[in-house]
């Protein structure tokens, strides 16, 4: 693990040695919910924020943007202290969820708004805006109002328009959950792209892994208000360390006591694993790695082997995912025709047996 | 269904919508406790108006509505209630915002405070701005003794009078819109750069600019009928104070030909009115 949790540390975390890029702890009190994060990225580096719904991801991105007062903590971009200081006086860009493109101006005078409020003159903020709109392909609709822009393309005005302050920091909040899956394609690839144009340091919140991981170089997971996990994508997607994490990578994840190639699980029973730890661990194996019996097995090729019962099947992809109750719950993925000889059904009970070759066991 | 379709096209242009609808075979199945009352509720509402129409002179109306005086009573009524208009729209709209945006204790008490000139009669509001402005007045007396300004009795005390009453409805219009209007345009708006007025002025104001067009209307209407604060408050002088509610008055009792005639202006004026707010108000349910 150390191997790998180091270079998940080289990559980027920390603002460089002359303060440049982000360095917050942002903590806000909300009534019962406390937000308490820090976060720390380079400029150039795309952070984003993962979480469940109401984990506090869309609060952190306000209290960045200044919408909202920190209670405690610090912020510091660049090196300037922004804490205390008004939204509009602060070098932050944000694309807001549906956008809020202001129904009343052209996409032109949308993006123009801001050079104009930074100073610049009426003709000079409109040759800024054409510009960016000719950036993101947008030339052709720079006159139309933003109800007679496509998703995708209302997308780009609202980055046009963040991007056309020249901010030191971009938030993004939930970029693509306003489009449909077929844009969200489209627009996830074109946001990489100026995404990784972009010098400066920029956050984005999201609910979606794969946008998280396609989008960000580096994953900050929050959940109830509290940084559970950071790491690059890769790193987090092979050591989850929640069971929101790994339900969302797909993963069966247990916590346990590792003694050599065993691990006693806090759930109950004992898992043989390929590694050789001590101490807490995390245990993890995907769900394709279990295999399915209808009687005990007799070989002793398999050590982990749990009596099950089938609470629930779904399809996945082309496959039926398994949740099991029992010794050990675990999802397991079969074919088809597997599930069918198996005659499975809720309530049926089965057999599960995981190789210790398929498991993967970290420290805690 | 094309029988109810046609009669129904014919009430669309009464009630400015098609959800209306109303075949008369709807009316089959209505209970006749309601139908009753509710035709007489009818009558009551809209014979007067019919009677004002089938007595009005209309062989002599242009000799009447031509007349110096209606004119004059006319002239001061339009540029009264469109000056108290002004007033109501520099000083209400950022009444309204602090209403709806501004966060400070006290607000909802603020709000029910606002709104008592819409449910005082017109009379005690114009009772009470002569204890405010008038000579000698908390306020008056010192407009009186700085700027040699006085209200009562005059042109500026009709606009004032009318403003105190027609404002609320400028108010509540607004505010009512800026409580359904995204505050996070504003946010947007700040996060670009623009300070809180700037959002408001480039950002806000035209969003809401429906919603203050119509309350404007109100409020000029009701300016414009403003009787009771009016003459408590700034008298009955014509050419100088006396609007057209105020001159219908009069007429009344000395020539009700000429009062009939006024009447039917301002009837006409108030037909406009409901024309031009139609789409907003009668659709709206």
């Amino acid at each position: 693990m150390t191997q790998i949790e180091k270079t998940a540390h080289d990559d980027g975390a920390a603002p460089t040695p002359t303060g440049e890029g982000l360095d917050a702890r942002l903590v806000v009190q909300r009534g019962r919910f406390r937000l308490d994060a820090t976060l720390k990225a380079a400029p150039g580096d795309v952070v984003a924020l993962l979480g469940p719904n109401g984990a506090g991801k869309t609060t952190a991105l306000r209290a960045l943007a200044g919408l909202i007062p920190l209670t405690e903590g610090h912020l510091r971009l660049d090196g300037d202290s922004l804490e205390g200081m008004p939204p509009e006086a602060r070098p932050v860009g944000v694309v807001f969820q549906d956008y809020l493109l202001f129904p009343h101006l052209t996409a032109l005078d949308n993006v123009a708004f801001g050079p104009r409020c930074h100073g610049a003159t009426k003709a000079e903020s409109r040759a800024q805006a054409t510009e960016w709109l000719e950036r993101m392909g947008l030339a052709e609709h720079a006159g139309a109002k933003p109800r007679r822009l496509s998703g995708g393309q209302a997308q780009r005005v609202a980055l046009a328009r963040a991007l056309a302050t020249h901010p030191r920091l971009l938030l993004l909040d939930e970029p693509l959950a306003a489009l449909d899956a077929r844009t969200r394609l489209d627009v996830r690839a074109q946001l990489r792209r100026h995404l990784a144009d972009f010098e400066a340091v920029a956050v984005l919140v999201t609910h979606d892994p794969l946008d998280a991981m396609v989008l960000a170089d580096r994953l900050i997971v929050i959940e109830e208000g509290r940084v559970v996990q950071e790491g690059t994508p890769g790193d987090i997607a092979r050591h989850p360390r929640t069971d929101y994490i790994a339900h969302l990578v797909g993963l069966n994840l247990y916590p346990g006591q590792a003694e050599g190639h065993t691990v006693r699980l806090d759930a109950g029973p004992a898992i043989t694993t390929a590694e050789e730890l001590t101490g807490p661990v995390f245990v993890t194996f995907p769900p394709s790695a279990v295999t399915l019996h209808r009687d005990r097995p007799t070989g002793a090729s398999a050590r982990n082997l749990w009596h099950c019962e089938v609470a629930g099947l779904e399809t996945h992809g082309d496959q039926i995912r398994a949740a099991l109750t029992g010794e050990l719950p675990l999802t397991a993925d079969l074919t088809t025709i597997a599930a069918a000889e198996l005659g499975l059904h809720p309530g049926a009970a089965v057999w599960a047996t995981v190789k210790a070759a398929q498991t993967h066991a970290y420290p805690a | 269904m094309t029988d109810v379709d046609k009669s129904g096209a014919a009430a669309d242009t009464l009630t400015g919508g098609p959800r209306r609808r109303r075949g008369p075979a709807r009316l089959r199945g209505v209970p006749l406790p309601l139908l009753v009352p509710g035709l007489v509720g009818l009558a009551f509402l809209v014979l007067p108006l019919i009677a004002l129409l089938v007595r009005a002179p209309w062989r002599s109306l242009p000799d009447l509505l031509t007349s110096t005086e209606v004119w004059q009573a006319l002239q001061l009524s339009l540029v009264c209630a469109t000056a108290a208009t002004v007033v109501s729209l520099v000083l209400g709209v950022p009444l309204a915002w602090l209403l709806a945006r501004a966060d400070f204790p006290g607000r909802g008490f603020l709000r029910a405070l606002v709104t008592l000139p819409l449910v005082l009669p017109p009379v005690v509001g114009g009772v009470a701005l002569l204890m405010a402005l008038g000579r000698n007045g908390v306020v008056g007396k010192w407009l009186d003794a700085w700027f040699g300004v006085t209200l009562p009795f005059t042109t500026a005390g009709v606009v004032v009078a009318e403003a105190f009453v027609a404002m609320p409805f400028l108010v509540i219009s607004v505010e009512g819109t800026l409580r359904a209007a995204d505050p996070r345009y504003e946010e947007a708006a700040t996060t670009l750069g623009a300070s809180r007025f700037t959002a408001f002025r480039r950002v806000t104001l035209p969003l809401i600019a429906p919603g203050i067009a119509a309350g404007a209307v109100l409020a000029w209407a009701r300016a414009l009928g403003e009787f009771g604060a009016t003459i408590t408050f700034a008298g009955n002088f014509p050419g100088r104070t006396q609007t057209m509610p105020l001159a219908v008055y009069l007429a009344l009792q000395s020539d009700p030909e000429a009062a009939i005639a006024l009447s039917l202006v301002l009837l006409a004026v108030s037909i406009a009115v409901l024309a031009g707010l139609r789409d907003r108000w009668m659709t709206a349910s």
